[in-house]
């Protein structure tokens, strides 16, 4: 697991992220042991509160569950529910903000959707 | 164990006003960084809480009583302090001994294992010891007491690296076993950053800023653009700092954002770090809002 953190914004999201991301690519696997907080608050530096903040947003996202006495786990299914919630934000993460740069950039939309093709062929062909 | 109360608080050497109305509550299991430029009188601060020195005015309780007349109270809070307390003959294995007299509970294990980690040798003298194992003596000993408020005052001192990240492990593996207040006063603010709950900022003998560190990150801000499209856009805003390159300008803004005025294209918004942040509201120099 490496994690990254920057001033972007509020280090308990940034945790959120970074542990939802871990789950995304198997890192964690499901039915699997998280570290629990103590073992993430020791590693990066991070204040204990701000790390269960952090789990508990994926607790509530149900990608997360507490086993009573034993700690936090991946749900079962939850890199399914990762990657719908992924697939859902794609058009607000990525799509509006390539058409406002093609925008300032002046490429058309027919040229962005060449490149999109093209893109798709290059990794194809990978 | 109850919320420290600092009330009113006033330090004066003199004529000259060290701390001026220092108010703070100080609670359970929570981690503070106090934070302040060279002088600011932050040790002096933690020397009135912790009933070294005298203050000239206001008052310090735990449930609504003095600390000062309270040994009970008294022994269950200590101040890492810059000062060598200790004889300076004595070795390293003597003042734990003579430490684990006055603080009844010391973890003894706790100090076994961090003197082996540290490579601190219990057999040198006090005043043999370089300025980082000074450091490194000194907090071993208050990580280990067993008590509820601690207060370290640059706890890093001397450290290299290596060490100050072994404190950094030791301190957080202590407060997730025994939950307790630790006051952390420092300059490596982005080495603690991420580690405190709360910070206080000292300034000109005030507490200027007493803010959980998520809410005052939340509240930074850099500004970067063509210097009339930033000035306009931050016009009326609590701009802290500025920085110049060209006509490309950057003003740092502490505070709310006018969240009804557009955002220029030619302007871009981010959050900037802690010490960034703490550089920009103690400089000296008076921020101008005009070019």
């Amino acid at each position: 697991m490496q994690f990254n953190f920057d001033s972007t914004e509020p280090l308990y999201l940034q945790v959120a992220e970074q542990i939802e991301e871990a789950i995304f690519l198997n890192s964690f696997e499901e039915g699997a042991q998280v570290p629990s907080t103590t073992e993430i608050s020791k590693q990066f530096h991070i204040n204990p509160a701000t790390v269960l903040k952090g789990m508990n947003i994926l607790v509530t996202a149900g990608f997360l569950e507490k086993k009573r006495g034993l700690g936090m786990f991946v749900s079962t299914g939850a890199h399914r529910k990762i990657r719908d919630k992924r697939q859902t934000e794609f058009y607000q993460d990525y799509v509006i903000n390539l058409v406002n740069e093609a925008q300032k950039l002046t490429l058309s939309e027919q040229a962005i959707i060449e490149m999109v093709k093209r893109g798709f062929e290059a990794h194809e062909t990978d | 164990m109850k919320p420290i109360k600092v009330a009113h608080l006033v330090k004066q050497f003199n004529k000259n006003r060290v701390l001026d109305d220092i108010s703070l509550n100080i609670q359970p299991d929570t981690i503070y960084g106090l934070l302040g430029r060279n002088g600011a009188g932050k040790s002096t601060l933690f020397n009135i809480i912790t009933n070294r020195i005298p203050m000239s005015a206001g008052e310090v309780t735990i449930e609504g009583e003095p600390i000062a007349n309270n040994d009970r109270v008294l022994n269950r809070i200590y101040l890492m302090s810059e000062g060598n307390l200790y004889p300076s003959r004595m070795r390293v294995g003597e003042i734990f001994k003579l430490t684990a007299g006055l603080y009844q509970g010391m973890d003894l294990e706790l100090v076994s294992n961090l003197t082996q980690q540290f490579g601190l040798d219990v057999k040198t003298r006090f005043n043999k010891l370089s300025t980082g194992y000074r450091s490194i003596l000194k907090l071993i000993i208050a990580l280990s007491v067993d008590v509820d408020y601690v207060f370290l005052d640059e706890p890093t001192l001397g450290l290299d690296a290596n060490h100050r990240e072994l404190f950094y492990d030791a301190l957080l593996d202590s407060y997730a076993k025994r939950p307790r207040t630790f006051v952390i006063s420092t300059h490596l603010i982005e080495e603690i950053a991420n580690l405190i709950e709360q910070v206080w900022v000292l300034q000109n003998g005030h507490i200027t800023i007493n803010e959980s560190t998520e809410e005052m990150l939340q509240k930074g801000y850099a500004i970067t653009g063509p210097t009339e499209d930033v000035v306009a856009y931050t016009a009326g805003l609590n701009v802290i700092g500025q920085d110049q390159l060209g006509n490309l300008r950057v003003n740092y803004v502490y505070g709310e954002l006018v969240g009804d005025r557009a955002i220029p294209d030619t302007v871009s918004v981010s959050h900037i770090d802690l010490q960034k942040l703490f550089v920009n509201l103690t400089s000296q120099e008076v921020a101008t809002v005009e070019n």
